[in-house]
């Protein structure tokens, strides 16, 4: 079987690490990477095409190379990069529309991997626990990433009905971290005084970036066909989080939320959409035993153990050291052994 | 209380030392790495570093209580400063709710209410077990002691999952709180989760109609829900335990209700009574009642088959049974009681 892998969204940081990884697969004959501004990381052997997956062009590009594996990455999370929330629905949306009519129409295609993400279970007071991959989430979404994302799932679901002798992996992915990626929530948590929402302390999953980049590779070289929620296993608290980076918080009440918010985002800080702010009430946890199972995969790092590795690979300061802390522990501990007589 | 480290005066054996000779004698202790120490033995065959470290163990096994209880703060909000603490699955934070909620309670538990809790050889040592118990008292007291009543008193310390509803994850700080002390949203999908895994959950069907009625109802159980605590006991095979709470019920005597106030507040009531709002916040101090926790009989569900969750006439009846075993203990109880407040 020859294999062609299509990776739309190869300019962005994950694509980028895919389209090396692949590279290094000898089973993998061509893998061709799309975006619409050439790739700034090494891509190996990977052959850009600068094409925009809302344009007919896409389909071309399918039909010429054979290919048989799409692997859709281009979803975007914030209208920071995009240019605002009508460019960034326009590439989520209608781009995948695109896409996935130049799927359909493609008769050597085999499989179509697509990174979504678990912000499609939405974040809610009525929320379980965890979220397993039949849930629907409990409160309607407005607008943002998650409603792309459900979007963007439906059209999948759609091209599976239609083509169902194409093998669909769906992939929702909780938060990424690790050392190098940028996302809305490390730069969050890098900020040097992080607000949080008062009287809340949602509970968060991370999957770190190498895990992610497995899970991928795994769902294109393997045969994994179904719906996976990705995250490392466990989950830590906002305020547990903060503490680990060794960062203050400040506690913002709820109506005033919106205002630091917006001004965070003005400051070009970090994006505030209105959905974060819910994320970072209510929390997400998703179920991910059908990961270890059906999937046959662990992630390397736990929720914890991801985010221990983002705090260290970023070197952020700990204003909290946690050995400074040890040590005055431990000298107060020794007067207070030292005032007492020894033959007490 | 932790074990000192004893580090061995006169050797490990006493006859090692002659035979090694006086004038050059070496220090007995063990290095950090277990081979013997090198240094000259200052005094008692041990060197001057061992020597303090064995003054030190000595009067750390002679510290008293107080100073390990300092120690033991020190390390706890060491702990807390820097996040070196576990959360699970639900957001259940182990640590706070045994070092902070617990002890906070606890008095309240001995002192204040004196709640007798009866019956707690019924709740199993390990494995999920489903706790179901009336509700009353404004504010989910009976909980929180119903929480303190099987953590200090049963033998194996077991923690109560509580099954809260959405409303509580609304609140700010309530909702936080309640998380990180072992509650989560009452639904199907995380009851299931908990007595798959082996916890003990626990769930006050009444909900607010049984918390917030009023002071003439007392005692009356309403309705259990739709009886989904008993489907997931089903599900999951795992007993249902009946617990009469008697005493929670007179903290706060509602004669009243303001409904326009409570709409207004998004609440689902606004209790009178008769010290509330009418004393201010003094008005929000429980009255000291006499408290009793019966844990019944365990009602097992496993022979039941796992197909018996979806024949809802089969949950109906086992909620009525459910419901009557509760009724029936409170009666039972509030016969044998001599007095509200003793």
């Amino acid at each position: 079987m020859t294999r062609v892998v299509l990776i739309t969204g190869v300019s962005r940081y994950l694509g980028g690490r895919l389209a090396s990884v692949l590279s290094a697969d000898s089973s993998i004959e061509r893998i061709i990477g799309v975006d619409v501004v050439p790739p700034r990381q090494d891509v190996g052997r990977t052959e850009f095409v600068r094409a925009d997956i809302r344009n007919p062009i896409i389909a071309k590009v399918i039909a010429s190379a054979h290919v048989d594996t799409v692997v859709h990455m281009s979803v975007i999370a914030t209208p920071f990069g995009a240019g605002g929330r009508t460019a960034m629905k326009e590439i989520n949306v209608i781009g995948t529309m695109q896409l996935l009519a130049a799927c359909q129409k493609a008769p050597s295609l085999q499989k179509l991997v697509v990174k979504s993400t678990s912000a499609v279970y939405g974040s809610s007071s009525r929320d379980p626990a965890l979220f397993t991959e039949g849930m629907e989430p409990r409160a309607q979404f407005r607008s943002g990433y998650g409603k792309d994302s459900t979007e963007v799932e439906g059209y999948v679901r759609g091209l599976g009905r239609r083509r169902p002798d194409v093998d669909v992996s769906l992939l929702r992915f909780a938060n990424f971290i690790g050392p190098r990626i940028d996302t809305p929530l490390t730069r969050y948590f890098s900020l040097p005084v992080v607000p949080r929402v008062f009287g809340f302390d949602p509970r968060v999953q991370f999957i770190h970036e190498d895990d992610g980049i497995e899970v991928l590779r795994r769902a294109v070289v393997g045969d994994h066909r179904g719906t996976f929620n990705v995250a490392g296993s466990g989950v830590l608290l906002v305020s547990q989080a903060i503490r680990r980076a060794g960062r203050p918080a400040i506690q913002v009440p709820s109506p005033a939320v919106s205002v630091v918010g917006s001004l965070f985002r003005r400051a070009g800080l970090v994006d505030f959409s209105p959905e974060q702010m819910q994320f970072l009430q209510f929390g997400r946890g998703v179920d991910v035993t059908r990961l270890h199972e059906d999937f046959g995969y662990r992630p390397a790092y736990t929720t914890v153990q991801a985010f221990d590795d983002f705090v260290a690979g970023r070197g952020l300061t700990k204003y909290i050291d946690p050995d400074q802390l040890a040590e005055v522990e431990r000298r107060l501990l020794g007067q207070m052994e030292r005032r007492r007589p020894i033959n007490a | 209380m932790p074990e000192a480290r004893v580090i061995p005066i006169e050797g490990r054996d006493a006859a090692d030392l002659p035979r090694r000779g006086r004038k050059a004698a070496r220090c007995t202790a063990l290095a950090a790495d277990g081979e013997r120490c090198r240094s000259k033995a200052v005094a008692d065959g041990l060197c001057g570093e061992h020597l303090e470290e064995q003054e030190r163990a000595v009067s750390r096994a002679a510290a008293p209580d107080w100073e390990r209880k300092v120690a033991g703060a020190l390390a706890f909000m060491r702990r807390r400063l820097t996040g070196e603490y576990d959360v699970d699955d639900f957001g259940f934070d182990a640590d706070l709710t045994e070092n902070v909620m617990l002890s906070t309670l606890r008095p309240l538990y001995d002192k204040y209410f004196r709640v007798e809790a009866r019956g707690l050889e019924n709740i199993p040592n390990e494995g999920g077990a489903l706790v179901v118990a009336n509700h009353s008292g404004t504010i989910p007291l009976d909980a929180m002691m119903t929480q303190v009543a099987i953590y200090d008193h049963h033998p194996a310390h077991r923690h109560l999952r509580m099954l809260g509803a959405d409303l509580v994850f609304r609140t700010p700080v309530v909702g936080e709180l309640a998380r990180k002390t072992g509650t989560t949203l009452a639904s199907n999908e995380d009851a299931e989760r908990l007595l798959t895994s082996g916890e003990l959950a626990g769930v006050w069907p009444e909900g607010f109609k049984g918390i917030g009625k009023p002071f003439s109802e007392r005692y009356r159980l309403q309705r259990f829900g739709r009886g989904g605590f008993v489907s997931a006991a089903l599900r999951s095979g795992v007993p249902i335990i009946p617990c009469s709470i008697v005493g929670a019920e007179e903290i706060y005597p509602v004669v009243g209700n303001i409904k326009v106030l409570a709409r207004l507040l998004g609440l689902p009531y606004m209790p009178v009574t008769p010290f509330f709002p009418l004393l201010g916040p003094l008005g929000l101090i429980p009255l000291p009642s006499k408290w009793i926790i019966e844990f019944g009989e365990p009602i097992p569900t496993n022979e039941l088959g796992s197909g018996a969750a979806d024949d809802p006439m089969l949950v109906f009846n086992l909620t009525d049974q459910v419901r009557e075993v509760i009724q029936q203990t409170l009666y039972k109880l509030l016969l044998s009681r001599r007095s509200v407040f003793f």
